[in-house]
């Protein structure tokens, strides 16, 4: 499909059931799709003859601590061959497993084990699913939203111990998170006041 | 009698020479043979994603410096175009060619390093010499227009942070004169060195649709055969205004891909080139006082560009709610950040997604059945740099 509004009527008239929604913006279309139908429809992706989704840029995770749903699982794809971009999401819950799609993109492996590291989202048939970027023996999941920006942990040489050590934080100064918001607006509010006393005028 | 053989589990880095920085990597080794690699990656996690959520926009670029700090513009470009994108403005014609100069300029910092360091894993020492030479002139480029050789914290969302210093343009143009001779000096010590050809022909060896599989971009996608580049097929800012060439391999191998590099630093050299010759005098970013600062003399005669500096960098801008993921070709390949703005001046989510993360991924793919010698220089030619692998 070499233009985005046929990719969104191929996808919506051939997936039908398994798209919740579609939209077009910034020239990329974003899907949204129940957690059941994720192998199904990124098969369909990659393999169908006009729309070959062949490439998996990158999983992630949007967390929405004051939802229900709270994970909003991310996927974008890029396709070489018409050169356009998707955006796949779906929300689960904070204790569901979902499946892992490292059978039909094997870059997915490190991409998901780094969702299950920062996020704490679990997969399943994962072939390897470990931490990879916080230490060895860490806790929590430092990228949701209630974890605090300082950490729980710190590190530091023992003198006495003659090794490494992990300690509760402390502070010399609590962490301070100054809230300027202020009634002060974009550039749009000012527009619009402007356009509007321009056509009162 | 049978004698029972056992593989040897080796642990290479995270403190090697050849390691690029801060890689762990277990190998499981069958005599010389690597049967598994395994890396460990993480040692230089900052957490600049969480860090990212609790600053302003302008807050946050300079963290992009601290990801790929061997060409950190490149990075910057692409969260600042996220933030255009979004918000709707454009960048003055002056401003994008500045932002695309100072880009190539990243490629080629970021190439001569991959270049001259493979060559050093493999046992070329004068290459590393001669070429950091000529970093250091381009880092003092760098320096000049932003006030530091490497952390830059030059890009704005709509534009630059401010004008090109006088005589900048002119000492650039004069180092486009002399560096395609570096570059011959270079490609005389390696390219046709038997003991490089040696050591990197046929080993590392990737497929056009491994290529894919893996997610791979940049000069990794390209030494395979694929012309990908986002520059052409996605243009961003000027590039669509400019003529170059992109370099394709034919093999996928090392070698390859070190030939590519090559051949991107002589096309990168020329867009710098057309950028001097199209630049012409004018403003460097957005007008909108809402999004960039005032200048120092005006907010000595206005009381709104007071009011507006001293909300700028106490407030911020703020960003309407959005989701958008934007990609440029940085120098390992494609970098991009998926941002989610919720209407305040602090992103709500930004994701960065780091070329190298899904190339490391692919090492015990590569390296499966080759001697450990060849880890080094599939190491080289994969052009790991750990601040963005580990973010």
């Amino acid at each position: 499909m070499n233009n985005l509004i046929d990719l969104e009527k191929k996808i919506n008239s051939e997936l039908t059931t398994k798209i919740n929604k579609t939209s077009i913006k910034h020239n990329q279309i974003y899907v949204e799709i129940d957690k059941e139908d994720l192998v199904d429809v990124i098969l369909f992706m990659k393999t169908t003859q006009d729309i070959k989704f062949r490439q998996l840029i990158d999983i992630t995770v949007v967390d929405y601590p004051e939802q229900t749903r709270r994970f909003k699982i991310v996927y974008l794809f890029l396709s070489h061959e018409y050169n356009q971009r998707m955006i796949l999401s779906y929300f689960i819950n904070e204790n569901e497993v979902i499946s892992s799609i490292t059978s039909v993109f094997p870059s997915a492996n490190w991409m998901e084990r780094e969702v299950f590291d920062m996020y704490g989202v679990n997969f399943k048939d994962h072939p390897d699913l470990r931490r990879i970027l916080t230490d060895y023996g860490f806790e929590g999941h430092p990228l949701r939203k209630d974890f605090p920006l300082t950490g729980h942990t710190e590190v530091r040489y023992s003198e006495e111990k003659k090794k490494v050590v992990n300690e509760q934080v402390k502070l010399e100064q609590n962490y301070r998170n100054f809230d300027y918001e202020s009634p002060w607006e974009g550039t749009k509010y000012i527009k619009e006041i402007t356009d509007s006393n321009d056509k009162k005028n | 009698m049978t004698k029972k053989i056992k593989n040897l589990n080796l642990n290479f880095g995270p403190q090697h020479p050849a390691a690029h920085g801060v890689l762990r990597l277990i190998l499981e080794l069958d005599g010389e043979v690597v049967e598994k690699a395994d890396p460990h990656i993480g040692l230089l996690h900052r957490g600049t994603e969480k860090l990212i959520e609790n600053k302003t926009y302008m807050q946050a670029v300079p963290y992009f410096d601290r990801l790929d700090y061997v060409a950190p513009m490149n990075q910057e470009h692409a969260f600042a175009l996220a933030i255009e994108k979004i918000l709707e403005i454009d960048v003055p014609i002056r401003a994008q060619y500045i932002r695309v100069m100072f880009c190539e300029i990243g490629r080629i910092l970021s190439h001569i390093l991959n270049v001259t360091t493979q060559a050093l894993d493999v046992g070329a020492l004068t290459p590393s010499l001669w070429g950091f030479e000529e970093r250091e002139t381009l880092m003092t480029f760098y320096e000049r227009a932003s006030g530091s050789r490497l952390h830059a914290n030059y890009f704005r969302a709509g534009g630059v942070h401010q004008d090109l210093p006088a005589g900048l343009e002119k000492d650039i143009a004069k180092f486009c004169e002399t560096f395609p001779k570096i570059i011959n000096d270079l490609e005389n010590l390696l390219t046709d060195n038997r003991i490089f050809k040696q050591r990197n022909v046929d080993i590392g060896i990737v497929s056009k649709e491994d290529a894919l599989d893996y997610s791979f971009s940049g000069v990794m996608i390209r030494g395979s055969g694929v012309p990908w580049d986002l520059r052409k097929s996605q243009p961003y800012d000027c590039y669509d205004q400019l003529e170059f060439k992109i370099p394709v391999g034919k093999n996928g191998d090392c070698y390859d891909r070190y030939l590519c590099r090559i051949e991107e630093m002589k096309e990168s050299v020329s867009i710098i080139k057309q950028c001097l010759a199209k630049m012409e005098k004018g403003p460097i970013k957005t007008f909108d006082g809402k999004i960039s600062p005032p200048s120092k003399a005006e907010i000595k005669k206005s009381m709104e560009a007071l009011i507006h500096h001293f909300k700028l960098f106490t407030e911020g801008y703020r960003v309407p709610k959005d989701e958008i993921y934007t990609a440029v070709e940085a120098p390992k390949g494609e970098f991009g950040v998926y941002l989610i703005s919720d209407g305040s001046s602090k992103p709500y989510k930004c994701k960065i997604r780091a070329p190298g993360f899904s190339h490391l991924q692919s090492m015990d793919y590569l390296i499966k059945g080759h001697m450990l010698a060849d880890v080094p220089a599939v190491l080289g030619s994969l052009d790991i740099v750990f601040g963005e692998v580990d973010r």
